[in-house]
């Protein structure tokens, strides 16, 4: 532990920032490969690597098509959009929580996740998919409607208590819920086979599409929020000193605001609501890398992707040749976290 | 020469006024206390001449100029302000906390560089905060965190440094010593000090003039020894008291009139 709080003491500087993810990134690709490789099709490194070098000719140690086929159009594309969707989801649970100034706010306990998957379920039910972007665009609505509803509840210039948030939490996803309900009964048996897996957080439907949308917005959401990586610094120490060391803060909270729920609302649409994320791997990381933003951003976006995509492996794995919804995973890893974090925040 | 100024100014929220046609000059390198019992209007007014708050009428100007047609940014880098206490949350450490004075000089994608750690050095050796700069804030006596916030101020290079009751939370010692700091500033440095208090005596000893608010309009405004009668504080705060004078300053000190 004392090495862990000298480490994040030291100032923070581009190439701190630079290094710490470069070890961080070491941390994601080794996860990704052993998730390449794991599975029920026993595919090993060697294989594939000797299959991808054109040096040996001996044709009988390298892949079969179909091996090629799950290596590469199969677990590829699902480790590829886990580590997108695992980023989105941390990067927006680190948004949240400076921005309400309580560690607790993750975009699935917000009830940000239901809103985008109330939003995603209505695109497909209203046939918005013939739009370009329609369900994203239709999770993002939900996504904002849910937070305005959160940061109404929260107000302005107050941190939102802990039990409010959760309180608000609860109210807003049972909403949601009850609206999800609404609409699978309304919808037809092939509708609804398509929409439960929003509610239900699973990668096995990655395809190209969801890859390339949830990317380019989490890129776009990542560049923006970043800018303002050393105004959440002073965010989270209130909104009034906020405004007293110069931040614009209504502008900034919604800009913020705004880009964290589009960000969310890519990855709900992509796979559905996956929780936990954004609650488990920002607060791990405040402990090791300290709370300044210009290195936690950058962090839980690569760590958050290097969880679900070690929570995805497990949930195909674990109960093979069957699989788990991913979703599985993060509560049975996020719940008890969550509830050790509130039993602490609780007692001081 | 006057750095701040109160134009008759006039503020309510939704109800009442809180504040009625407020005018006085703030003259540079001095050091001002503004008295007053609770809701006579003196937070509301710190946070009109920070341009946090607009008045429906008159305003704050600074070198003549309206506080309002500046951006936070321009007015962070004049005005610093030093609240009751630290109400974050996650554990940032002193000198990350001081660090942040820095925000209004940097631009948007920047790091501190060379010129920024070096004034938080600077401040943070004049506050005596350097011993626990890598220290979490939350570890912190009242009085430690109090200085630190302080460095912060400090450390926006600020022409002048508004304090709202600076010292409610310190025991007598860490009240003095904070003020301590704050007169040593203010003589050496030419900062121009605005400290909000409940403390009368404190007040009597460590400012050049004091503004006495009563209902949120201006009750009396001079210098201690002139507003800090008997009269004018039984009369804004409602209590019988009697006065004498500081032994070594000859400052008014007030106290409570009781029978024994």
């Amino acid at each position: 532990m004392s090495f862990l709080s000298s480490w994040s003491i030291q100032p923070v500087t581009p190439g701190r920032v630079f290094k710490i993810c470069l070890l961080l990134l070491l941390l994601f690709f080794t996860v990704a490969v052993v998730s390449l490789f794991a599975g029920a099709a026993d595919i090993t490194l060697v294989t594939a690597i000797r299959d991808l070098l054109p040096l040996e000719a001996d044709s009988h140690k390298a892949l079969t098509p179909s091996e090629r086929s799950i290596l590469f159009s199969i677990r590829l594309p699902r480790v590829v959009l886990a580590g997108l969707v695992g980023a989105a989801l941390s990067m927006s649970g680190v948004v949240f929580q400076a921005l309400l100034r309580n560690p607790l706010a993750d975009p699935y306990i917000l009830g940000i996740s239901a809103g985008s998957a109330v939003g995603a379920v209505t695109g497909i039910l209203l046939g918005a998919e013939i739009i370009i972007l329609g369900i994203p665009g239709m999770a993002f609505l939900g996504a904002i409607l849910a937070a305005l509803v959160v940061f109404g509840i929260a107000g302005t210039g107050r941190r939102l208590e802990t039990s409010t948030l959760l309180l608000t939490g609860v109210m807003v996803n049972a909403f949601f819920s009850a609206v999800i309900l609404f609409v699978f009964s309304i919808s037809d048996h092939l509708q609804l086979q398509r929409a439960i897996y929003w509610t239900m957080g699973d990668l096995s439907l990655a395809d190209d599409q969801a890859i390339i949308y949830t990317g380019f917005f989490l890129f776009i959401g990542m560049a923006f929020i970043y800018r303002y990586a050393r105004n959440l610094n002073i965010l989270a120490t209130g909104e009034e000193t906020a405004l007293q060391l110069g931040i614009p803060v209504g502008k900034t909270k919604i800009l913020l605001l705004t880009a964290a729920s589009l960000v969310t609302a890519a990855a709900v649409a992509a796979t559905g609501t996956i929780g936990f994320v954004g609650l488990i791997i920002p607060h791990i990381l405040r402990l090791t890398v300290g709370p300044d933003h210009r290195i936690l951003l950058p962090a839980a976006i690569i760590c958050g992707g290097a969880f679900l995509v070690f929570a995805d492996t497990m949930a195909r794995c674990l109960v093979s040749p069957a699989e788990l919804p991913v979703g599985v995973i993060t509560a049975l890893c996020g719940a008890p976290y969550f509830l050790a974090l509130l039993r602490r925040r609780l007692s001081t | 020469m006057t750095l701040l100024q109160s134009d008759d100014v006039s503020f309510r929220y939704h109800g009442p006024w809180v504040l009625r046609h407020v005018s006085f000059n703030v003259e540079k390198g001095s050091f001002i206390g503004i008295l007053g019992p609770n809701g006579s209007g003196k937070s509301t007014l710190l946070k009109i001449l920070d341009g946090i708050l607009t008045p429906q009428e008159g305003m704050a100007t600074m070198d003549g100029r309206s506080i309002l047609t500046m951006s936070r940014r321009d007015i962070a880098r004049r005005v610093a302000v030093v609240p009751q206490d630290y109400a974050g949350i996650f554990t940032f450490t002193a000198r990350e906390i001081v660090l942040m004075g820095r925000s209004p000089h940097l631009a948007p994608w920047a790091f501190e560089g060379k010129r920024d750690h070096e004034t938080v050095n600077r401040v943070m050796a004049q506050t005596d905060t350097m011993s626990f700069a890598d220290r979490s804030l939350e570890h912190l006596s009242g009085g430690e965190r109090q200085r630190v916030l302080i460095a912060r101020a400090l450390a926006q290079e600020p022409r002048l440094m508004l304090l709202d009751e600076p010292t409610a939370f310190l025991d007598i010692r860490h009240q003095v010593e904070i003020m301590n700091l704050l007169k040593s500033l203010n003589k050496e440095e030419g900062l121009t000090v605005l400290a909000v208090t409940h403390d009368i005596n404190l007040a009597s000893l460590y400012c050049d003039r004091i503004i006495l608010l009563d209902g949120g309009a201006i009750h009396a405004e001079g210098p201690p020894a002139e507003v800090m009668t008997t009269g004018n504080i039984e009369a804004v705060y409602g209590l019988p008291v009697v006065s004498g004078n500081h032994e070594l300053t000859g400052r008014p000190v007030i106290m409570p009139r009781i029978e024994e």
